[in-house]
């Protein structure tokens, strides 16, 4: 096993059995906390390649490249893992998150203004502890806004402070 | 506005330029079809309650009545991006289509490149190049908060662009581009409704000065495109010297002819002669849009095709 090299990106494994680095997520790994977590269907990601730039992050990629690549960006940023809970990108959710099945805290417009302004909000749930979609209703869909960690009956935003807004 | 002077013998209603010029501009957004149809944002503004026209030349460009429309939610959501009317000409010129590979050459803060992305549908590889380290953030920024996937960002002198980092094993450079966007730095004239102190600084100086930067930039880009392929040349800028004379000098440098096309609004054609030098006759197929023609910003658009 090698060591990952934080300045550039590398395409993560297919699988366990043909990982060479230490530590690192395998697509496999990657689309199934997708699918365990919030319900979305690996196949959504068929057309994605996954990279890993930095210790941990994990970037999301329409087609493909030569791997290794020393660039700047590639894709979006997608998830966090080498974590013990991994963790899910704001961006991710609101590109991917309209799929999820499981997992989502639907809010009321106070409670969706609240949650976008970076606030916590206690709010009753019976679902599952740890990252959950926030999301709510807009021009007739329920659309995701961001990340939220629910831990002991509080809902914790943790849109980035650049991404949050007073609407 | 003094600079301006010298355009007083090529721009028809010379007041009416001026006066419009000194004009505050309307806010207009761009709705990300990553993410929403313009229906579902007109709905959303709806019920925030915030006023908004279509623009009649562009299905995806709406005028908002609010000075903070990043304070919305479909601004939130990335389903809009503020963005003005004439920046989306470029990206509406060069038309991407899925599966193409192209370059956006001077990609920061990312207005543009995140349009060509929406225009390809996120399929195919859209190289999103800047100089500006600083600006890089702006721009990956802009891309995520957009939902865009298929963006590869580098940080290169555009004039020196190149392909060794997308080179497959075995193989020295990446392939070449089927479109690029030469979106180039300028003397940015045409903003001055946004910015007033646009013209602060200005000189005959500054502006040759950038005319050379720009050359070399759509040089290179011509070079790293296909057989075929397309370029366009934009910047929000009057001078001639960064328009129709950077054409000119690169016309007759590299192997590429400039095309006709389509725009919906009110435009004149490019100038084929500005004091006392001639272009290349083709430049007139380049199009200036005015403030005053359709109450925007100032534009400079060209298209050009690689030889084959």
């Amino acid at each position: 096993m090698s060591e990952n090299d934080g300045q550039r990106f590398d395409r993560l494994p297919a699988t366990a059995a043909e990982r060479e680095v230490d530590g690192r997520a395998t697509r496999e790994e990657v689309v199934d906390w997708w699918a365990d977590r919030f319900g979305i269907s690996p196949e959504t990601f068929d057309d994605h390649t996954f990279w890993e730039k930095g210790a941990g992050k994990i970037w999301i990629f329409a087609g493909d490249a030569p791997s290794p690549i020393t660039i700047e960006g590639l894709g979006m940023t997608f998830l966090r893992t080498r974590q013990e809970h991994w963790k899910p990108t704001t961006d991710a959710v609101q590109r991917f998150g309209r799929l999820a099945t499981k997992n989502v805290f639907e809010l009321t417009d106070e409670q969706a203004e609240r949650f976008v302004d970076g606030q916590d909000q206690e709010i009753p749930y019976d679902g599952d502890w740890g990252y959950v979609i926030a999301a709510h209703e807009l021009a007739g869909e329920r659309e995701p806004i961001g990340v939220g960690l629910y831990v002991y009956g509080e809902l914790k935003s943790t849109v980035p402070k650049g991404r949050q807004r007073s609407v | 506005m003094e600079p301006f002077e010298r355009y007083r013998d090529v721009v028809d209603d010379f007041e009416a330029f001026i006066d419009a010029c000194r004009r505050s501009l309307p806010m207009a957004v761009r709705v990300n079809t990553l993410k929403a149809t313009p229906e579902q944002v007109e709905r959303a503004f709806d019920e925030a309650g915030v006023g908004y026209e279509r623009a009649d030349w562009h299905p995806h460009v709406v005028r908002v009545e609010t000075d903070t429309p990043g304070a919305t939610w479909p601004s939130i959501h990335g389903w809009v991006h503020g963005q003005e009317e004439v920046s989306t000409i470029p990206g509406t010129v060069l038309a991407p289509e899925p599966g193409d590979r192209v370059l956006d050459a001077c990609a920061a803060p990312g207005s543009k490149a995140t349009q060509l992305a929406a225009e390809m549908d996120d399929a195919g590889t859209l190289v999103a190049n800047d100089n500006n380290l600083g600006r890089l953030s702006a721009l990956r920024f802009n891309c995520e908060r957009l939902g865009v996937t298929n963006v590869a960002v580098t940080n290169r002198d555009a004039r020196n662009f190149s392909l060794k980092p997308f080179a497959a094993g075995g193989e020295h450079e990446g392939p070449q581009f089927d479109r690029v966007l030469v979106d180039a730095p300028c003397s940015c004239e045409g903003t001055i409704r946004k910015n007033p102190d646009a013209l602060d600084g200005w000189s005959e100086d500054h502006v040759a000065g950038i005319a050379g930067v720009q050359k070399g930039i759509l040089r290179r880009a011509i070079q790293v495109t296909r057989d075929g392929g397309q370029v366009v040349y934009s910047t929000c800028t009057f001078a001639p010297e960064e328009n129709e004379a950077v054409l000119d000098h690169v016309l007759e440098r590299e192997d590429c002819r400039l095309v006709d096309y389509d725009l919906a609004l009110e435009h004149d054609d490019g100038l084929t002669e500005w004091r006392d030098t001639e272009f290349d006759p083709q430049v007139a197929k380049a199009k200036r849009v005015y403030p005053h023609q359709n109450d925007t910003g100032g534009f400079f658009t060209a298209k050009l095709e690689v030889s084959a």
